[in-house]
């Protein structure tokens, strides 16, 4: 009787804590299909916010979507090795590479920003191309990405399993594929989830680093809020979550670790 | 078994020192030769250089500048392990998570482009070998393990290795499982014929084992040896104390006869200048009462195993002398008794 009570107290709260997070997002969702915000859900529903939205932001989207599919596969690029590396030599450099890396986590997105602009800011080719905004995401992510890994990495006796597959003859690409890559698979996976996401829904220093020609999502979100109805701002929020939920329902599929199974001491 | 191919491998250490980058002098400069077929067993106490020596062997350790591994008298010193074909077993087993039982123990010829046929047909044969057939489709984490030991013998054993390296592979087990791995492991290394070299801090298991052991102490070899050899013949008071047990009584040798405290022992071939004797508590026992002996001690402590009885006699040495006793009676604190010991067993270090 008195487990049940706990659970229904814990029931209770979860729900409570849900609501807070998800009511917000709910309305917002609402408000943007309502023909009048204003008058209420009474004025009907209506698409209409959402096609003007994709008439007028579309490019926003699909700047996006590339954008943070290419901070991906850079930080993969570059992460994965930097993780593997990490874990292997551990030295004092080493150690203050990982600390350094987490600099960019740090420092507010706007100094970064700002940062860029003062170093690459006169290369006008570069600062008005997207690569511009993906250098600033890349900074801004690889450290997630390197974490998540070099977590994963260090909870496994990767030395020893490389000597174990050396032994069997692998070299080191073949080890490299074979052995390290599989292992750390769900930190990959969960890098890859943070850093779309996080490339996704950047806005600090995109809103610095963009140009009227390189508007990201959220950027054009800033603006739709900023300078028209809030029925589209809304509508524009809803286009946001139907882009990124699909992409965070299927990474978090991947990213299931597999269930480990206890098996007693057999004697034979 | 036809299961090794080819002929086995002889291995020689040439003056193989080994220094890690901190500093530690893990290995002086160590010089021996392990015969084609044989199963060395490396001996010795923690932190000794068992696994250090293993791994210059394998490839996994470079020694220091001027010493030489030689694989059938070819120079394999900067050969990295990948190129060596030495089968390895880790203590920790170090199976790939990643992949089934089948998937670790064919990965091996997988590297080596082995076709798939004759790669089902030797995981399968490995399987059967190791008995664990019915396991083929396990995950490593759903394992015990006994299983995984067996596992990892399969995995090394897959690619008909020119050598296997064990590196404590019992440890990690309770006592009843490690007896019977050993005897499986035992009757493995015969029928396969093998170079094997076996690491292990356990004395029985060596002595199991080993066609010779090597004793090693604070990075140097102390002893190379057949088990029986080493036990009845030890080289320094080190091998003495570290394998079994051992009595020892001071005293002079003088005109065929070693006086000590606890009485005069008859000993034709006696070194004149012996001052300290060892011996084996089973070459040591109570005497009959009709026998003749000139060495008595009291009875300190005795603990009745079942088929014999612990004795700790006191003869006024810094440890009192342990006897194996088989006799059919009881022995009491304090009581007087008298000993006889074969000369045969006689060690003078
Ligand atoms: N990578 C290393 N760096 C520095 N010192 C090391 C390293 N590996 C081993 N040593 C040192 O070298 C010495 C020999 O170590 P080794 O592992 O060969 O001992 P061992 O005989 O295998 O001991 P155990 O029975 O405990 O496994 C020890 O003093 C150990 O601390
Ligand atoms: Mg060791």
């Amino acid at each position: 009787m008195k487990h049940r009570g706990l659970f229904l107290l814990q029931l209770g709260f979860t729900l409570v804590v849900c609501a807070f997070l998800i009511v917000p997002v709910i309305l917002s969702i609402m408000a943007g299909l309502t023909v009048n915000y204003f008058v209420g859900i009474e004025s009907g529903l209506t698409l209409r916010w959402v096609i003007e939205v994709w008439n007028g932001y579309r490019d926003t989207i699909f700047l996006s979507i590339g954008l943070s599919l290419a901070c991906l596969v850079v930080t993969l690029i570059l992460g994965v090795p930097a993780a593997y590396v990490l874990a292997k030599r551990q030295t004092a450099l080493t150690r203050a590479m990982e600390e350094l890396l987490v600099m960019p986590v740090a420092v507010p997105g706007l100094a970064t920003a700002l940062a860029l602009i003062v170093t690459y800011g006169s290369l006008s080719g570069f600062r008005t191309s997207w690569g511009f905004i993906l250098v600033g995401h890349v900074l801004f992510t690889l450290p997630f990405m390197v974490r998540s890994v070099l977590a994963v990495l260090s909870a496994i006796d990767l030395k020893t399993l490389e000597e174990g597959a050396a032994s069997l003859g692998a070299g080191f690409w073949p080890r490299f594929r074979d052995i390290v890559l599989p292992n750390c698979r769900s930190g990959i996976l969960a890098g890859s989830l943070m850093v779309v996401t996080l490339s996704m829904g950047e806005f600090n220093m995109t809103w610095l680093l963009h140009t009227p020609f390189t508007k990201t999502l959220p950027v054009g979100l800033a603006d739709a809020y900023a300078s028209l109805r809030l029925e589209v701002g809304s509508a524009y929020t809803l286009v946001f979550f139907l882009m990124i939920m699909p992409l965070l329902l299927a990474l978090q599929a991947f990213a299931k670790p597999r269930p480990a199974k206890f098996v007693a001491e057999e004697t034979e | 078994m036809t299961t090794q191919a080819g002929k086995p491998l002889a291995i020689a250490l040439e003056n193989c020192a080994k220094t890690f980058p901190d500093g530690t002098r893990a290995l002086e400069p160590l010089d021996f030769a392990i015969h084609a077929g044989e199963t060395v067993v490396f001996l010795g106490p923690s932190g000794c250089g068992k696994t250090t020596t293993l791994r210059i062997i394998a490839g996994l350790e470079e020694p220091d500048a001027g010493g030489r591994v030689l694989f059938d008298g070819e120079d394999v010193t900067r050969l990295p392990i990948e190129q060596r074909n030495v089968g390895m077993v880790f203590q920790s087993y170090a199976l790939f998570p990643n992949m089934t039982v089948a998937g670790n123990i064919g990965y091996g010829l997988r590297i080596r482009g082995t076709q798939e046929a004759a790669l089902k047909a030797r995981v399968g044969e490995m399987l059967d070998m190791m008995q664990i057939a019915r396991l083929a489709d396990r995950r490593i984490d759903q394992l015990s393990g006994g299983q995984r030991q067996r596992v990892a013998l399969a995995r090394a054993l897959a690619v008909r290795p020119r050598a296997l390296l064990l590196d404590e592979p019992l440890t990690a087990l309770d006592a009843k499982l490690r007896d019977t791995l050993r005897l499986d492991i035992d009757s493995l290394l015969r029928s396969l014929g093998i170079t094997a070299i076996y690491v292990t801090h356990d004395q029985a298991e060596a002595m199991a084992l080993g066609d010779r052991i090597v004793v090693m102490e604070h990075g140097r070899v102390a002893q190379i040896g057949e088990p029986r050899e080493i036990y009845q013949r030890p080289a320094t008071r080190f091998v003495a104390e570290f394998i079994g047990t051992m009595n020892r009584l001071t005293g002079s040798a003088k005109n065929g006869v070693f006086s000590c405290k606890a009485g005069n022992l008859p000993w034709a071939e006696a070194p004149a200048n012996a001052t300290e004797i060892l011996f084996r508590p089973e070459d040591i026992r109570v005497a009959e009462s009709h026998e003749e002996t000139g060495l008595q001690g009291t009875v300190a402590a005795a603990f009745f195993l079942g088929d014999r009885t612990r004795l700790f006699v006191e003869v006024g040495e810094a440890r009192p002398l342990v006897i194996e006793s088989t006799a059919r009676r009881a022995f009491r604190h304090g009581e007087t008794v008298r000993l006889a010991i074969d000369p045969r067993g006689l060690v003078v270090l």
